[in-house]
């Protein structure tokens, strides 16, 4: 099993030095886990480092495909004010 | 520890001899040495002096309520926004680009856009090969503190000379409404307790520093609602630890960036609110009030940004002579503290001694004071067009002196003019910045805006062009005095009723 990285990450470096199996990868236009490499962190850290430090929701998923930072998870901005709020800056 | 005689404020804080760079007069001459060309530090240096930011360190190691780590647009110019991340290597070249091309340019800084700290390793190597390369250079980091205490003996190394934490609280409760969560011992921590070990770290950080001699500057960003009652407690508790600086700025918060506080209706201070804290402050400590909240790749003057200049394309090929540009630097900036030197000297004519003036009148009738804002591209003196100013400095003249109070920027935020719709004109907009100032003084003002100021109860003042700000001020209020406009405040209610 391993995590991966999608769309949305910001390339902001902080998982890169985390990962204990340097797995990480610093790709175009985004950084990438290569899966071959990643053990979810499993007998190194209790929590798996790159989704610990990432702080962009949605973009890191688990092995089953599932976010680990689910949205709201990390900025406590519920869900549903960010999408008002986007159709509000929208609709000006 | 600094063992340093301190110096007593004395009988020359007014404008006449030097004005608001003897904000920092009673800091002990040590300091005085170090921040005298500093542009964010000294606020006479800012007229004077360049600064440089290098993006090189994008990761962060928390969350502040304020950030949103997704946004780099090149419109706007809040902190922690970037175009263009540097590795160490880029960032060395641009830094001594730069350098050679601004020869005002004394300080270098990082600052982001992620915690300089949290990328100790591209932030310590930039910082290694400056101090070899540009050793005239002063380097300066600023964080927020969790990584700090770890970092100080690597940061003595490369002789930094100033160090700036963002201190928002002391009280873990208050930073449970900022911070929403740190990474700490490989752990994601959230609420009070990662506020707790923030705060923590930052005071250990901030001693550290201060017993190895490294000037701190504390930041605070002021939310009101949140710790604008708790900020005064902050500046007390790091000046007692040894801060020579306490830096209160206002909250930029708009739906539009995207942060926690813009998209749940968190609003920023007005301009009085922030002028009222930094006065409360005041008491304690030194205040910065002429910050511009600079981007974590600023190039220029404060309030400049010729960053668009210096991008990676347009100096890779550069070719510069270290030596040559640091011996440049040398002579220009010996000619600007000639000048500064001057213009600290009484200037003739238009010196109004205000001791007099206060000597003139008995304190209870004293004349109110007045807010008056300037359009100036630097230098210490009042020389730019009113169409061209994209901030203004605002001084409030009284009958004790000339007091520098802030900077209004116009278009501080990304509003949409020009390419993303309809917003409101440039015009409106300035107006709307100098809220409360009743004299604006700028080199020349076109016919349009000059009606609308004065609709507005501005009073546009062309009079003085080229002439040192404070000078200018003080000769305008004693214009205002002479006319009888400055009648004082009425007499409070309770006073008539009594």
């Amino acid at each position: 099993m391993a995590f991966k990285i999608i769309e949305g990450c910001v390339n902001c470096w902080a998982c890169a030095p985390l990962c204990p199996s340097q797995a990480i990868v610093a790709a175009k236009p985004h950084f990438l886990i290569d899966a071959r490499q990643c053990t979810e962190c499993e007998g190194e850290y209790a929590d798996p480092q790159c989704a610990s430090i990432c702080p962009i929701e949605g973009v890191i998923l688990d092995g089953l495909g599932v976010p680990v930072n689910p949205p709201g998870s990390l900025t406590g901005i519920p869900p549903e004010r960010l999408a008002a709020a986007r159709a509000e800056i929208r609709a000006r | 520890m600094l063992e340093l005689k301190v110096q007593t404020q004395g009988g020359c804080a007014s404008s006449g001899c030097g004005g608001s760079a003897d904000r920092l007069a009673h800091l002990p001459e040590a300091i005085r040495a170090k921040v005298n060309n500093h542009p964010c530090f000294s606020e006479d240096a800012h007229h004077h002096y360049a600064r440089m930011h290098v993006a090189v360190a994008p990761a962060c190691n928390i969350q502040c309520h304020y950030c949103n780590r997704k946004y780099d647009c090149a419109n706007e110019s809040r902190p922690g926004v970037v175009s263009e991340l540097l590795t160490s290597d880029q960032a060395v070249k641009k830094v001594l680009a730069v350098a050679a091309t601004i020869p005002q340019m004394t300080v270098l800084g990082i600052a982001g856009p992620g915690d300089p700290l949290a990328n100790p390793e591209r932030t310590l190597e930039t910082f290694r090969q400056l101090a070899e390369k540009a050793p005239d250079i002063r380097l300066c980091v600023s964080t927020n503190g969790l990584a700090l205490p770890d970092l100080v003996d690597e940061l003595c190394q490369y002789n930094i000379e100033h160090v700036t934490i963002t201190i928002n609280c002391v009280d873990p409760d208050v930073g449970a409404n900022i911070y929403p969560w740190i990474f700490w011992n490989n752990r994601r921590i959230k609420g009070r307790k990662a506020a707790e070990i923030l705060i923590q770290r930052q005071q250990e950080g901030l001693e550290k520093l201060v017993a190895r001699g490294v000037l701190v500057k504390v930041n605070s960003v002021l939310i009101p609602g949140v710790n604008d009652t708790h900020l005064q407690e902050v500046s007390r508790v790091v000046k007692a630890k040894g801060a020579f600086l306490h830096n209160v700025m206002p909250l930029i918060a708009e739906p539009e960036h995207g942060t926690f506080y813009g998209l749940m209706g968190q609003r920023g201070p007005t301009s009085a609110e922030l002028t009222a804290l930094q006065d409360a402050c005041a008491g304690d400590m030194a205040m910065m009030r002429h910050c511009r909240q600079c981007r974590a790749d600023a190039v220029g003057m404060l309030g400049e940004d010729r960053g668009q200049e210096f991008t990676l394309d347009k100096i890779e090929h550069l070719e510069i002579d270290y030596d040559a540009a640091m011996q440049r630097r040398a002579e220009v900036q010996a000619e600007i503290e000639a000048k500064r030197a001057a213009q600290r000297q009484p200037t003739g004519a238009t010196l109004v001694s205000l001791d007099t003036l206060k000597r003139q009148l008995p304190q209870k009738t004293e004349p109110r004071p007045v807010l008056m804002a300037v359009a100036t591209t630097g230098g210490g003196v009042i020389d730019q067009h009113f169409g061209h100013a994209r901030e203004f400095l605002i001084y409030e003249a009284s009958a004790q002196d000339v007091r520098f109070i802030g900077v209004r920027k116009v278009d501080l935020y990304c509003t949409g003019t020009d390419t993303c719709g309809e917003a409101e004109t440039r015009l409106e907009q300035t107006i709307r910045a100098l809220d409360g100032c009743e004299v604006v003084l700028c080199a020349r003002i076109g016919y349009e805006p000059w009606g609308r100021l004065e609709a507005a109860g501005i009073a546009p003042n062309g009079e003085h062009a080229l002439e040192p700000i404070e000078d200018a001020i003080a000769a305008v209020y004693r214009e205002l005095l002479d006319a009888g406009r400055l009648a004082p405040v009425a007499a409070e209610p309770e006073r008539l009723s009594a």
